[in-house]
Order: structure tokens, then sequence, then C-alpha cells
């Protein structure tokens, strides 16, 4: 579709941008078919290619007020809708670029304001984060079970070992991750001492720039990303092999790194690499060799959730049941793999509604086969979907290395 | 005849509010464009307001409403329509129907489904084949298109070479007339008293009724489907390799054919295996048992070996199977990766023609200086050339649309007509005139008159209205802007 962009924006390289982007849809439909939030509420405006329209009005009317914003609000960014369009229009870039634009044009009310932005600050920093979350995981046994689902349970995280291999690799630690969840890097370690790696962390190291930048602070989100690569250009140079990370929401957008800092003369190249250098967790399992962690399958059926960012922006839907059929574990037969839980970073706090009716559709999906356990490869879903759960819900790292280790 | 009863988009609406949610009506016009087109983006129009109805009864008082104020209407399924079939009218009232989306009733024994009008058409395959059924007619766009849509515009697709189109495949629907009153057409065995209605409703782009029901036939999966996969190095070959298909008394389960512009875009998205050095790629479906099957392949090989296929390929599971045909099923919106706009037509020809017109309209290419992909239904004769032209360039636009104008004269000529399966709409009224003497057209304004007479119910689209329709002409402008 062409965009005849309003005089305004002729200068603007983000509006430039998104006409350009929106040039290669064809308005054919395709991704409502895959849209949860079209399939929720059978409205266009909710629909990837509703929201497409909504952006090619801004760029032509120099405008766009609450009802654009509205729906961009509602979208997950889960970018199931790339994965469907035929014509191979990048959505997620697009819409990354309209909700920039659109904190300007429709300026939100104070409180909404001051309410995203609490949000980004917390749930960017982690010793923000892990000061917010510990006195609730210490209330949480006085608290109403409704209250207490909502606050992840302590985890027994256990050791990181202390052997140096030749071979190291850096883990983003990420900030949610770090607080709510530490046990899926420290079995990330113990996995990978066991394949012969190394796997640290860089103390300055912060969150992957995604809670900022998908809440169209792109400047904040930047920051993050360029303090990243300062944080990790030291230990790239002294001969560390990739950047591995074990949340796929976070490891997306490090995947890139190098297109958002491409016009940063001082970052690009360095962001370029780092993008080259970025690893899934399953990535390096499936490629130094399953077979080297002697794991010995139990009975349990288990379902495998996939995650957005693992099958729609990374495209690496299968590394996870992959690694876990070649091992040699029962799969739960599951429906509906690409729609999306509703937890997408902070949709499952600013939509909390449409995100709750999405997690219970994808757990009907999900324990359709009755399954003992489901798991996931990424904080935010992990969290969100074992709110609600009536199985476990595990990153499947620490569910193979309790298989390997005991969880030790 | 009298004028209509002018009304105020105020009025419209309030009346309206006391209907539907908040939500579900769409009175702002920033809200509303993304309704203001379908899968043809060239007719754009924005409508006075978009209903978005939840229930039957809601769609009903919608338009009890309309017929009192005397408010056109036009039904909208998924928006994916290729003849701008569901653009708004700009006095009128948008009726989206994606969110009566409920499968009510699967009846494996008698091998029906009755479902809303939004239900997608894969969706009723989906939900029927734990059944070991499946629902026939498959357009491409089966992913997103609602079953009301595909009786709207009597919609085809692949399958439809062997198991027939929309027409074929249904039992009953219920309606809500202009005038506002629910009706059931059909019935649940194979034939009903009076004149057959449905053939007369199914293919009626929204002029006749609002679809609020379907009850579907359903068939059994076959136990098994193989494809054969050919490239051919012209498109001659290919189409002189249907034909030799047909003849052979082989009615396979789909036929389609891909020429080299398609091939690439096709490939690009799916990664099927298609041959990218072929002129023309040929994908033959053949169902049934497993002897019956085996028997055919083998006859299909030896006819595309015979004809000078260049690369042959048999798919071996179910996998490759739907991997083929995803490739075929999405060509027409992977010939955007190629341009930023096309414009798919839908002439449909006898078969013996089919090199014929394929060469000439490689000639008018050439001639109108525009690519053209062509995707279609071989086994049927249906064409469906994509040329591609950049929407941002108003001269570009009207020498596509001269293009496009020729290709369905030219199926006209040589007696064919101007669509298969897509539907007139709005894009293709002049051609209607090509088609249809003025008496046959005269005949077509009556039909629409005896279910219609206010002429409300997508006005403006299918059948072209001659000068005998004074009262449609009154109409539009007569409403004052809100």
């Amino acid at each position: 579709m062409h965009v005849d962009l309003h005089p305004r924006y002729a200068d603007d390289a983000a509006a430039t941008e998104a006409s350009g982007l929106i040039s290669a849809c064809v308005h054919c439909g395709f991704c409502l078919a895959t849209c949860p939030t079209y399939l929720d509420s059978g409205d266009e405006r909710d629909s990837p290619r509703g929201r497409i329209y909504l952006l090619k009005q801004l760029l032509e009317a120099g405008e766009a007020g609450p009802a654009t914003r509205r729906h961009l609000d509602r979208c997950l960014t889960c970018r199931s809708c790339e994965t469907t369009c035929p014509s191979g229009m990048q959505y997620g870039k697009l819409l990354d670029i309209g909700r920039g634009m659109i904190e300007t044009e429709a300026p939100r009310p104070f409180l909404e304001r001051a309410w995203r932005r609490a949000l980004r600050l917390v749930f960017s920093r982690p010793a923000l984060f892990a000061m917010v979350l510990r006195p609730g995981q210490w209330l949480r046994p006085l608290l109403p079970p409704a209250l207490a689902r909502k606050i992840p349970a302590p985890q027994t995280v256990g050791p990181r070992p202390d052997r140096q291999h030749a071979r190291r690799m850096l883990v983003l630690e990420g900030c949610v991750q770090g607080a709510a969840t530490p046990a899926t890097n420290a079995a990330a370690t113990r996995l990978l001492d066991s394949l012969g790696i190394s796997l640290v962390a860089a103390p300055r190291a912060g969150c992957c720039g995604a809670v900022n930048y998908h809440l169209g602070a792109h400047q904040q989100g930047l920051d993050n990303m360029r303090a990243n690569i300062d944080a990790w250009w030291p230990e790239i140079e002294a001969g560390a092999e990739a950047i591995v990370s074990s949340a796929t929401g976070c490891g997306s957008m490090i995947a890139d790194y190098g297109k958002l800092l491409a016009s940063d003369p001082a970052y690009a190249d360095k962001a370029e690499r780092i993008a080259q250098l970025h690893k899934d967790i399953a990535q390096v399992i499936a490629t130094e060799g399953l077979a080297k962690l002697k794991l010995a399958p139990d009975a349990r059926k288990i379902a495998v959730h996939v995650p957005c960012s693992q099958q729609h922006a990374l495209g690496q839907g299968t590394a996870v049941t992959d690694i876990l059929q070649g091992l040699g574990f029962q799969l739960a037969v599951t429906r509906d793999d690409h729609l999306c839980c509703g937890s997408a970073g902070t949709y499952s706090i600013l939509q909390r509604e449409r995100s709750e009716r999405l997690r219970r559709n994808k757990l009907a999906a999900l324990e359709t086969d009755k399954p003992a356990l489901i798991v996931t490869a990424n904080v935010g879903c992990q969290l969100h979907l074992g709110e609600d759960s009536s199985v476990p819900v595990r990153h499947w790292v620490e569910f193979l290395d309790e298989v390997a280790h005991g969880g030790r | 005849m009298n004028a209509p009863p002018a009304f105020s988009k105020q009025a419209l609406a309030s009346a309206l509010r006391a209907i539907l949610p908040a939500e579900c009506l769409v009175e702002d016009k920033e809200s509303q464009r993304p309704f203001e087109c379908d899968g043809l983006s060239l007719y754009r129009e924005l409508p006075l307001l978009v209903a978005l109805p939840e229930t039957v009864e809601q769609v009903q008082a919608i338009m009890q409403c309309c017929h009192r104020l005397q408010v056109p209407v036009v039904a909208r399924g998924s928006g994916t329509g290729l003849c701008a079939g569901a653009m708004p009218h700009p006095e009128g009232v948008l009726l989206g129907l994606s969110k009566l989306n409920a499968i009510m009733e699967i009846d494996p024994q008698a091998r029906t489904a009755r479902v809303q009008p939004g239900v997608t058409n894969l969706s009723i395959s989906e939900a029927v084949a734990p059944h070991g059924l499946y629902y026939g007619p498959d357009p491409s766009s089966q992913i997103a298109c609602s079953i009301g849509g595909n009786v709207a515009e009597n919609s085809g697709g692949v399958h439809c070479l062997k198991y027939g189109l929309t027409v074929h495949n249904l039992l009953s629907v219920e309606m809500i007339t202009a005038q506002g009153e629910r009706v059931e057409l059909g019935s649940s065995g194979l034939d009903s008293p009076g004149y057959d209605l449905m053939a007369l409703v199914t293919g009626s782009e929204g002029l006749l009724g609002v679809v609020t029901a379907v009850t579907v036939k359903l068939l059994p999966l076959p136990e098994v489907a193989r494809v054969v996969m050919a490239g051919f190095d012209s498109v001659r070959a290919a189409g002189d390799a249907v034909g030799a298909v047909i003849a052979a008394g082989i009615i396979p389960a789909g036929l389609e054919m891909m020429d080299a512009l398609a091939v690439q875009a096709a490939e690009d998205f799916a990664h099927a295996g298609y041959p990218r050095d072929a002129q023309a790629v040929l994908l033959c479906e053949l169902d049934g048992t497993e002897q019956e099957v085996d028997q055919h392949i083998a006859a299909v090989e030896r006819i595309f070996t015979e004809g000078g296929a260049t690369t042959l390929r048999v798919s071996a599971s179910d996998a490759e199977r739907a991997l083929l045909w995803k490739g075929r099923k999405s060509a027409f919106p992977a010939v955007g990766r190629m341009s930023p706009d096309y414009y798919c037509m839908d002439g449909t020809i006898p078969r013996s023609q089919v090199s014929h017109v394929l060469e000439e309209i490689s000639r008018l290419s050439t001639k109108y200086q525009l690519r053209c992909a062509n995707v279609f239904h071989a086994g049927d004769g249906n064409l469906h050339p994509l040329i591609m032209f950049d929407g941002g360039c108003a001269e570009q636009v009207a020498r596509a649309e001269q293009f496009g104008a020729e290709i369905l004269e030219l199926s006209v000529a040589v007696g064919g007509c101007i669509t298969g399966e897509h539907g007139v709409g709005l894009e293709k009224l002049a051609q209607m005139e090509s088609q249809f003497s003025i008496a046959e057209l005269h005949q077509f304004e009556d039909i629409k008159h005896a279910f219609d007479p206010a002429l409300t119910l997508n006005p403006g689209k299918g059948i072209p209205i001659l000068k005998r329709c004074q009262e449609y002409r009154a109409l539009p402008r007569k409403h004052q802007h809100g």
C-alpha cells in the first residue's frame, strides 16, 4: 500500500521509514487469522491490518488521537502476523515506530503517563525490581490467594559452579528474570559447565532495553542497549564466544541491536557484532551436543509453550521441542501453539482483562493432553502462565538441570 | 416512487446506540478508517457508521432500523474480498459480521455443520477434522476469509474442480431480509419445494439479504491425497498438459498453475521447493483410496513427462503436500514482495483457450508496461492474473485498470466470463455490460427489486443500475453528513 506522507513528516526519518515499511502490506487480511487480539475481539481495529491502516492514516493526515493510540496499545507485539504474512511485512518494526510517534501526537493523560513511567523504571532496573519484589515475597504467605498468586514464590537457586573452562560465554541476567526466577540462569550455568563452557555475567549489564523500547520510550531503550554493549565489549575482546540469553523476550531484543543502533556511528558496528554473537540457550545446548548431557528422561508428559519471541521474532519455534524430543522426553499434544499467552512484557499489567482471557485460552490449549508440567523459554510467559495453571510451569532449562543434576 | 425520508447521522447513531454496546459502534472518522476498504484497497470510501454486532438479534434490530430510516447497509465479513464488494457506502452503515464467529453445531452423522457468518473457512475444516471430515471449497484466503463472505461471493478455491463451489456445498442459510425479517432458506434435505433460492442467494454479493447462519455440507477426509508438482519450460507446454490430464478422464482434487513470476514470489515466502527456473509450475492433487491415487499419480506423471516436464516431484507426506499448497495459496499476497500493489483479475475461460489467453496477457503486459504474474485454477480455466503497479502513481493505477479491463473483455470474447469466484462488486460493474445484454441486466434488477425494493442492500455493487432505477439515483445524495 502506498502512503501519501504528510508534508509535516517530510524530513522525519521515523515517519519516512514507517511509510516505506507499509508499502510491503497488500491489505490481504491473512494476518487477521493468527492475531490473538483480533481473534479475541473480531474488530478490524484490533488486527495487524487495522493497526497498519491506522498508522497509514497518521502518516497521511499528520495527526492522530487517542483512538489510534488505544488500538496500538492493545497490540501484544507477539509478531504472529509476521510469520503469517506472505508479502513480508515487518509489522513489529512498524509498530515500534508508531508507538514512538503516538506518544507525541496523542499525549496520554498525566496519571497514565506516570504509571507507564513507573513501570518502565521498575522493570528495566534489576535492583529496583528486586526491591519491589522481595517484600511482596515475604508477605506472600499472609496475602489472600488471589493476590498471592500474582507474586512469584521465591526459588531455590542452587550453587553456580566455580570451575573455570577455557571456553567462556556471557549470560544476560535480565531484569525481571534475575530477581524473580534466578534459578534459570543458575541451571543454565550448570548445564553449560557439564558441556565444558563457563557461563559468566558482566556485572554492569542490565535490562536488554525491551521494556522501554516497546513502551515507546525509544531513547531510554537505546540507552539500555548502549550500556549493555559497553558492559559486554571488554569481555568479548577477551574472548567470550557468545552472548547467551535464557529469556527469549530479551534475546529477540538483543538480536535486533544491530538494526536498532544502525544509525548511531559510535555503536553501530559493535551493536551488529553483538547481535551476531547472540544465542538463545537452546541454540547453545543443541549445538554443543545433547548426548554429552547424559540425561535419563522420565515418564512425565511435558507440554511445551513456545514464546512468541522465540517462534515469531527469533524464528526458532521448534528449538525446545527438538531438544526435549531428542533426549527422549514424552511431549504432550497441544494446540494453537502459534498464539500468545497474553504475557507480552508489561501487557499483562496494562491490558489485564484481555491478557487474562488469552491466558485462559492458552492454558486450555496446553493442558488438553493432561501434561504433568508445562515448560517454556521466557520468564514473562513462565510467571504469567504459572499464576493460573493447574500444573507447574517451569523454564525448560531448570527442568533439564533438575533431571541432569537434581537441580543442584 | 417516493423519495426516501431524510435522516441525519445523529438520528441514525442514536438509534444504533440503543441496539449496540459502545465498543461495537464506530462513529468517528479516525476509527472508521480501517474499514474503508476490503482486500481491494484501490477502492475506498468511509461509511456513515460502522456497526459490529455481537448477536443475530442485534443484526436484525440494525436491519429493521436501517429499513425504517431507508439507510444503505453494506455487509462485511473478514474484508478479504477482491472486488470491493464490501467497500462501505458513504451514506450507509457498514455491517461487520466478524464478531459472529461461533461454530454452533457439528453433526458428524449427517456430515453437516451449522456456523455463524464470521467463522473463517479454514476453521470449519479444523473443527470437523477430529470427525474425519472437512469443508470442500478452499479459497486461497481460507485462513482468514469468512463463510458469510464465501456465500456472498460463491467462492471457489483449489478443490472446487472436483468438489464444486460454495453453492454446491451448502444446505441452508438463515438470512435477515432488507425489511429486517429473519428467514431460513434451503433445508436439511438436498432439495426443497419451490424455487431454489439457495442458488439465487449464494453469490448475490449482499444485494438480497444479510446471511446470519450457514449450514454447510462436509466431506469425508480422503484416505490418501498426494500432490504431483511439475515444472515446465513454457506456459504453453504446461497449459497443454492440463488439457491432457482432463482429457485422460482424471478429475484431480486440484489442478493449479503458476507462472515464473508467481513461482518466485511464492517460493520466497513458503520455501516449498518450487523450481525457480521453470516458466510454469503445475500442482496436481489426486485423492481417494490408496490404489486409485497410485494409479492416477502414475498416469499424471506419464502425461507430464510426455508433455515436456523439466522437473517432477510427488509429495511423500501430508506435511510436504501442505507445504506445496502453502506456497500456492499465499501466492497473491506473496506477489506483494515484488510490487507495492497488485490488481487481481478473475476471468474464467474455456480450458482450450488457456495458452492463447496467457500469450495475450503477456502481450498486454508489454503494451501497458506493467508486470503481470499468473496464478490460476488451471483445471477449471479460472485465471488470476496479478497486475503489479504502484498505488502512489495515479497514471500507473489508470494503466493497471485498463489492463485489467482488457483481460476481462478478452475472457468474454473467447467464450468465458468476467468472474469465476471473486464476484463483481464495484470493480467489474463496467464489464457486466460486456457480459450481459440490457434485457438480462433488467432481469437482474427485477430480482433485486423483489428482495429489496428500496435498494438499500449494498447499493451500487454487483449489477449495474440502469436508467430504470430512478429511486436508486435519488437515494444517496439526500442524506446529510454528520
